[in-house]
């Protein structure tokens, strides 16, 4: 299968302007023939459902949670870049686009980095517009931070709330469009399956999850905005339902999944309290604006923070990276810390034979700024802080160690944001599209409403004209199988009748992949962890335990269907990750690293994105590889010492 | 630490409910509420009893979605948490803890500790926006707005949605929500046009969802776990009556 990606020839500049400019246009009488499945509502789904709703197609948008409101882009905390350059401080489009491939590793396409850059200043005007109450200076103007590893303030911000404001501002367009009778909404309903006929996506089917009853739906286009996959760790920062079966069953009927194995680890996370653990909590890396990270020198120490004198703590971030000390890049700052923490110098109590923890401390800044200004910055995590920990970090350093929390992988999709199967749309967090290995801080909520607002409204467009006006019903054969097919599904879960529940398999999961595909990974490892994974799974399907019924809320129904599926992406992973030899952004391979223990690329053999072909549950998937070509930002080592 | 739970279970809206024991050994206190929870329903997995359904989603405070009345507190007794974030170092060894659902006319029981919250976005529906097309703003910076106001507007935007004003409050009014979202609007300048609207129409669509009247109790701001003030009930009453005249 060869791939296009679409990349419009021309400068990089004219790119997208030159294709929206190409790009056909839907008559505007015709609109409202054209339907479209939105599945998701988080940053990515709801800006798309509001936005082509407001241009005249008749959308339905699907959502697990009760309301739209809900979806996992509200746990943002940090907040979201824009070229803006308010602060004067040298940024533009084309640095930003810069930091974002580099940030990437160079595994990115430069046509679709350089489009997000350029429509991220609409980003800001419009939820400026929107109402969403972004922090402001004395004067009355937007504040700016710098965030994650950039050496500009782009940073826009809603105290430590940006994901919660930004959908909720996305939510209430979306609101007004249902109003206006242009959106109709799904609430509590899960999408089981795509359909496909003749190549085409053709639409969805769903259960509804307090009747149980299953459903197809038929549009002209399906979109996908389904977030990530970081729970196949079971522990993640993820909301406990997010879930990969609607990219996974779409993947099984013919969509391609790219870099599975890019994901991302964030490295200021409260660290696991113990086996009752359900999930993690992510302190927003904005922390370490003000915050310094360091471990004791000696191993094994036992004397409280405070007792520990100055002269015998590491700054390890700061000794070892002068030029950018606390504010490298996550993966740099992750794997710096699983190296102290290895090495016997953790902090915090003991979680198998080691300390997972280093201390995030502010007493500089308590000194520097008082704890008047640290409290407007950073007070709703100090106080999360000790709601979890039951510790006051104004008195002692936060414990922090890293979690995944984002994953970069996705289905993948061409410049249009369609995916190999035509009509089936992937935006946001679910596609692979503009992070590369390694994605920077406040880029995702940038990147979900860059393809909701912005990107994907001109070119579904395109693709209704360019692929004509045929329809296809619910009543179609391939509807009805599909259903039952659905069906049959949910009965065997139900019929298993074994012993143990979903969660337990959920965890034995986690812990394989964490252990052997998460901050390192090497080639015994990870054929371990393939060897492993088939026979999980075979225990899942003999030993399940799912008790209740299929026509009622059965929260334990949808856990399992989700866990199966993450039985099945896991493999395909983990032979990513075992197939790239390279380390790249999040994916450390240990076999390839420089002399000082940092990343090392090997872009002779590996600058592609792997895109995988579904064969069948166990059998090998075939990879097609999308080669990719640096014109404007010529690949080097990243440093950042 | 050892509890004993009596916890509300109710099969479907339409069956009756009643209140079941159950025994939950050996938590730890660092384990979140949730996630004891968990623990019970995993045994009662294991029992082969079908476990207790509630509603939770992000656990860290922030998507609204958990919620339910625990010894007579929405959320539980801490003030400003949400039940996702409340650990249980906070009760006693021994402690018997009742666990109901939200309850309120407008909110349904859908099973067990679930409730329909689906009022809250007809609220919203009725004008918890600014009216703007996408691709139709003006610059960020074209109007200034002074930094006591977002603020201000932003104390009001923290609202979750979860319900718990609804869930305390004696006349299971919706007060609390519907005026932090009209006061995050009317404290921004580009609230302004709609402003009179807005809140004409959120106001009349709370009252045919079922919600009662508010009466000072109080109890709305005492238990709203982002701690959203009463003051903005006060300023939605004013621009209610500020419309009637315009
Ligand atoms: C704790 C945390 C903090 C973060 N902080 C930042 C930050 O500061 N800056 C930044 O840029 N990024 C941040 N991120 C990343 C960013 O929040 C996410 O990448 C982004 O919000 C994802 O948006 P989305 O719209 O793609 O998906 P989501 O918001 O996850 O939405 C997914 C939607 O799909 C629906 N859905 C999923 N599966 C199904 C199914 N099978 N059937 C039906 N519906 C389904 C869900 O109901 C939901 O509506 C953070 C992430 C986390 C976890
Ligand atoms: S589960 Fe999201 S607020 Fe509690």
């Amino acid at each position: 299968m060869a791939l296009d990606s679409k990349v419009p020839e021309g400068p990089l500049e004219q790119k997208w302007d030159s294709h929206r400019f190409r790009m056909k246009l839907v008559n505007p009488a015709n609109k409202r023939k054209y339907s479209v499945i939105v599945v998701g509502s988080g940053l990515a789904g709801a800006s798309a459902a509001a936005t082509l709703a407001e241009l005249g197609y008749e959308v339905r948008c699907f959502f697990y949670q009760d309301s739209p409101r809900r979806a996992h882009s509200i746990a943002a905390q940090g907040g979201i870049n824009a070229a803006k350059n308010y602060q004067n401080d040298g940024d533009s489009i084309f640095r930003l686009f810069y930091d974002t491939v580099k940030g990437g590793d160079y595994r990115a396409r430069e046509a679709n980095v350089y489009r997000l850059a350029q429509v991220s200043n609409a980003i800001i005007d419009h939820c400026v517009a929107q109402g969403v109450p972004f922090a402001r200076e004395y004067g009355g103007l937007l504040d700016n931070r710098s965030f994650g590893g950039a050496q500009v303030s782009r940073t826009f911000y809603a105290r430590g709330q940006t994901g919660q404001q930004l959908l909720l501002g996305a939510y209430s367009a979306l609101m007004r469009q249902v109003a206006a009778g242009r959106v109709k909404l799904f609430p509590r309903t899960e999408m089981l399956d795509l359909v496909v006929v003749d190549g085409r996506a053709r639409g969805i089917v769903t259960r509804h999850m307090v009747s149980g009853r299953l459903e197809s739906h038929a549009a002209d286009a399906v979109v996908l905005g389904t977030g990530g996959y970081g729970n196949v760790f079971y522990l993640s920062t993820n909301a406990k339902g997010c879930n990969a079966t609607a990219i996974w069953r779409a993947h099984r009927r013919g969509a391609l999944m790219a870099n599975p194995c890019f994901t991302q680890i964030h490295p200021t996370c409260i660290p696991v309290a113990g086996e009752h653990q359900s999930k993690l909590t992510l302190m927003s890396e904005s922390l370490r604006n003000d915050g310094r990270i360091w471990v004791p020198q000696q191993k094994e120490e036992s004397r409280a923070a405070d007792k520990i004198p100055e002269s015998e703590r590491d700054y390890y971030l700061e000794r070892r990276y002068p030029a950018f000390g606390n504010l490298v890049p996550r993966d740099v700052a992750s794997r710096a810390a699983k190296l102290v923490c290895d090495e016997g110098r953790g902090v915090g109590p003991k979680v198998g034979d080691l300390r997972l923890g280093v201390y995030l401390d502010f007493a500089d800044a308590f000194q520097r700024l008082g704890r008047g200004v640290l409290d407007e910055r950073y007070g709703n995590l100090f106080e999360m802080y000790e709601q979890i920990t039951g510790e006051d970090a104004h008195d002692t350093p936060m414990r922090i160690y890293p979690a995944i929390h984002y994953t970069m992988g996705g289905l993948w999709v061409d410049y249009n944001l369609m995916s190999n199967l035509p009509g089936l749309f992937v935006i946001g967090e679910a596609n692979f599209s503009d992070h590369g290995a390694n994605r920077l801080g406040a880029s995702a909520l940038m990147q979900g409403l860059a393809d909701g607002y912005f990107v994907l409204p001109y070119t579904i467009g395109d693709y209704f004209v360019t692929a004509g006006n045929s329809k296809v019903g619910t009543d179609h054969a391939e509807f009805r199988a599909v259903e039952a097919a659905a069906k049959g599904r949910v009965e065997k879960l139900l019929g298993i009748k074994g012993k143990r529940s979903p969660d337990s398999f959920h965890k034995q999961l986690g812990k394989v992949v964490w252990e052997f595909c998460g901050m390192g990974r090497n080639d015994a490892g990870l054929r371990k962890a393939l060897a492993e994974i088939p026979k999980i799974r075979d225990e899942f399907w003999q030993d399940l335990r799912v008790l209740g019924t299929a026509d009622t809320l059965n929260q334990n129904l949808e856990k399992a269907s989700r866990v199966a599926d993450f039985l099945e992406f896991a493999e395909l992973m983990v032979r990513d990750a075992l197939h790239r030899t390279e380390s790249c952004g999040g994916h450390f391979r240990e076999e390839s690293q420089t002399p000082e223990g940092e990343a090392l690329r090997d872009d002779e053999h590996f600058s592609f994105v792997s895109a995988w072909e579904w064969k069948g549950v166990g059998a090998e998937p075939e990879l097609h590889k999308e080669p990719l070509k640096f014109e404007w930002c010529k690949p080097s080592q990243r440093s950042y010492k | 630490m050892d509890f004993t739970l009596k916890v509300w279970r109710q099969e479907g809206p339409d069956f009756k409910g009643r209140l079941v024991p159950y025994a939950a050994k050996g938590i730890s206190a660092d384990t979140a509420f949730l996630e004891m929870l968990d623990i019970v329903n995993e045994r009662l997995i294991e029992k082969g009893e079908e476990p207790i359904a509630f509603d939770h989603d992000c656990r860290e405070g922030i998507c609204g979605m958990c919620g339910c009345v625990v010894n007579g507190y929405a959320h539980g007794p801490e003030a400003g948490t949400t039940l996702c974030q409340l650990h249980m170092r906070h009760f006693h060894d021994g402690d018997t803890i009742y666990i109901e659902p939200f309850r309120a006319k407008a909110f349904p029981v859908i099973r067990d500790l679930v409730v329909n919250r689906g009022a809250f976005d007809a609220i919203v529906t009725a004008g918890g926006y600014i009216s703007i097309r996408t691709g139709s703003a003006p610059d960020a910076h074209a109007v200034p707005v002074p930094k006591e106001n977002a603020e201000r507007a932003m104390d009001a935007a923290a609202c979750i949605g979860c319900g718990a004003c609804v869930a305390s409050c004696p006349n299971a009014s919706a007060m609390l929500f519907t005026s932090a979202k009209i006061s995050q609007f009317g404290l921004l300048p580009q609230g302004q046009p709609e402003r009179w609207d807005r809140v004409r129409s959120m106001v009349s669509t709370m009252e045919r969802a079922g919600f009662g009247a508010c009466t000072n109790h109080g109890e709305c701001e005492a238990t709203c776990p982002k701690r959203v003030s009463m003051d903005f009930i006060a300023r939605m009453n004013r621009d209610l009556m500020l419309a009637s005249l315009k």
